[in-house]
């Protein structure tokens, strides 16, 4: 399937009308987000680009529920977030999200099949189900065979891998991947992107904040954020990710 | 989260860090070890003390004989003879509290058998002297009130006696002893008593009818009784008033007004064997009280290191929240652990305990008891001492903001 062929609008996964975000500090107010209004098809492969301080991980961090808004409504798959508990929004994170961070965080000291189980721990699952699913994760990033290895024995490519096996192990409809490829080499997140082209090629819809040119092309949609608001909105045709060398895209924004 | 998974990451978080863990525990274990071992001394010394006044009698008054004073010299307790054989038919009789009392006569005589000769404690009384002391013989059998009416010269010996006359494992039934010259037949050997609280010992002694008693060896039928009563109670409960009773008979029967002193005195040594057991209850009480407060430090140790390690995997918490890990989930990994090492720690304790009970009793042959209600009490209460000081960090973890905690370094 096409990512280009679906049509922004058709089935709202993600919707913010007019969400902003305040931090107090003191007694100064720091305002993260100011009234964005946004809406995410199921589906789509999102890239947030911006400087520091411009809101993109704030954005971030609501559609994943890890925080709320101070006002405005944000809906996810049609479940207004607004209202919910800390343990339900926990529920949604779990049945509906995954998580890819810029600096892995998988625990320390335990296999890579363990960490990828993590999110089916806190589903219920059984045991055996759990490894069941966590080894297909694995295999689906090309891991399949480091399933014990911890993640000192394997490489920051390979590390953020099996993080990308985790967000995917419990079927979310939305990964939110923050600067995943902030802590590898130019050539490994390539490699790392062609994962979550193929993951967006299968159906997923993905939320990636970075702040490099190179892997926004990788996605369909463009948003450019500055001082807590989107300044653009794109639709560009994604550049494949080439694992076997530096894509011609990334040579050209380079220039 | 189900329990076993629970288990399952407290076991993965402890052993990760075996030493720290192990240290951790130890305040409860030694807390523990020490209640096990402290409850097991004092039990042992509380039961040994209630062995020791069982066998001096149960629910035992003895009425002695008054002082007499003349000329302004005070002779002791029993120096004049002012109890009668009717005061002990009343007693006998006429208290509803009293389950039996017989006299008993004393003197120090030698006893001789054909070869061997012994100074020993010659008792003068009735058969209701061994329902009191609950004393049965070993051999042979015991006094009867025929022995008694007809004046037989018939003996009863203790161990110490028989084993000084006929040696250890003799069986002296049938054989004749001599007594001031007087020729009795031994009848039986009594069990074996041991030592008296204060020390001497009941086994040596040798008890005649108390008719034989007053003609050979005290000579002359006499009025008074030469010696004390002892009485037992119906119950431990009704010897204070089995006490009263009998002082205010024998005020009565020797017709002493008000504001006139006793001529007799009474002992209850129920009373004093109810001190020494509260004696050594107290003992035990301060002992385990001291062993609990070491508990607590145990589990102060505990919450310390718990805080530690939350502020540690700060990270880790985030991640487990990140991916659906609720705060009650959060909550109940850490309280797991800290019940954990608090519970290990008791088991550990427990053994602990056991150990240096059963070393004392080896070596130094004190008398230990464990009772299973101690080992519960412990484990429940190190039980307790991880959930409580558990429950802070763990609430602490369980309210970390996700966002924070992803960030931490």
């Amino acid at each position: 399937m096409d990512a280009s062929s679906r049509r922004p609008g058709a089935n709202a996964l993600v919707e913010l009308v007019d969400v902003s975000k305040i931090y107090r500090m003191g007694d100064v107010e720091v305002l993260a987000l100011q009234e964005v209004s946004l809406t995410i098809a199921e589906g789509e492969f999102v890239a947030v680009m911006g400087p520091s301080g411009s809101g993109k991980s704030t954005l971030m961090n609501i559609i994943g529920c890890l925080d709320r808004p101070t006002s405005g409504r944000f809906r996810l798959a049609g479940r207004e977030m607004g209202g919910l508990s800390r343990s339900a929004l926990a529920r949604v994170r779990n049945e509906m999200l995954g998580f890819v961070f810029q600096h892995f965080n998988l625990l320390p000291r335990t296999s890579a099949l363990e960490n990828v189980e993590l999110p089916l721990v806190y589903a219920g699952l059984p045991a055996r189900k759990r490894q069941a699913r966590a080894l297909n994760a694995l295999a689906r990033v090309g891991l399949g065979d480091r399933a014990d290895h911890q993640p000192s024995q394997l490489s920051g490519g390979q590390q953020q891998r099996v993080a990308i096996a985790r967000a995917l192990v419990n079927e979310p409809r939305l990964i939110v991947a923050d600067e995943p490829t902030g802590a590898l080499d130019s050539r490994t997140s390539m490699e790392v992107m062609e994962i979550f082209q193929e993951l967006g090629r299968s159906g997923v819809t993905i939320l990636l904040v970075t702040h490099e040119p190179d892997i926004a092309r990788c996605a369909a949609r463009l948003l450019s954020m500055r001082d807590g608001r989107i300044l653009s909105d794109q639709r560009q045709r994604p550049l494949p990710a080439n694992p076997h060398g530096v894509p011609a895209g990334a040579i050209e924004a380079r220039a | 989260m189900k329990a076993n998974t629970l288990a399952r990451l407290a076991g993965r978080a402890l052993t990760r860090n075996k030493m720290r863990s192990f240290l951790t525990t130890l305040g409860v274990v030694i807390g523990v070890g020490a209640v096990i071992a402290m409850t097991a001394i004092g039990e042992g010394a509380r039961v040994r003390v209630q062995q020791t006044f069982e066998a001096m009698g149960t629910n035992m008054l003895i009425v002695l004989p008054g002082s007499s004073a003349s000329g302004g010299m005070q002779g002791g307790f029993g120096s004049q003879p002012t109890l009668t054989w009717d005061d002990l038919r009343s007693i006998q009789t006429e208290l509803s509290t009293v389950r039996a009392a017989a006299a008993v006569l004393r003197a120090s005589a030698v006893v001789q058998s054909e070869d061997q000769n012994w100074t020993t404690a010659i008792v003068g009384t009735t058969p209701e002297y061994f329902l009191i002391r609950t004393w049965g013989v070993a051999a042979g059998h015991g006094m009867t009130q025929e022995d008694v009416d007809s004046g037989a010269k018939v003996v009863l010996l203790g161990q110490t006696v028989v084993e000084k006359l006929f040696g250890a494992r003799a069986n002296p039934v049938g054989q004749v002893v001599r007594i001031k010259m007087v020729p009795y037949q031994v009848i039986g050997v009594l069990l074996k008593k041991g030592q008296s609280p204060m020390g001497s010992d009941y086994d040596d002694t040798a008890i005649v009818p108390v008719t034989t008693f007053q003609a050979k060896v005290q000579g002359g039928l006499t009025k008074f009784l030469a010696g004390a009563i002892f009485v037992s109670a119906v119950s431990p409960e009704a010897t204070s008033r089995a006490q009263q009773q009998i002082a205010g008979l024998l005020r009565d029967r020797h017709r002493l007004g008000p504001g006139i002193d006793d001529d007799f005195s009474l002992r209850n040594l129920s009373e004093v064997a109810s001190a020494q057991s509260q004696g050594t209850a107290v003992l035990t009480t301060l002992l385990a009280s001291i062993a609990a407060v070491s508990l607590l430090v145990g589990g102060i140790g505990i919450m310390n290191i718990m805080l530690v390690s939350v502020t540690e995997r700060t990270r880790e918490i985030g991640i487990r929240m990140a991916v659906g890990g609720r705060p009650a989930d959060i909550l109940a990994q850490f309280v797991t652990e800290a019940l954990a090492l608090s519970v290990g720690g008791g088991l550990i304790g427990v053994g602990l305990g056991i150990g240096i009970a059963a070393l004392l009793a080896r070596e130094f042959h004190w008398p230990t008891i464990i009772r299973a209600g101690t080992i519960l009490v412990s484990m429940g209460f190190s039980a307790l001492v991880g959930i409580v000081f558990g429950l802070y960090p763990a609430q602490k973890a369980s309210r970390l903001d996700p966002i924070e905690a992803l960030r931490f370094e």
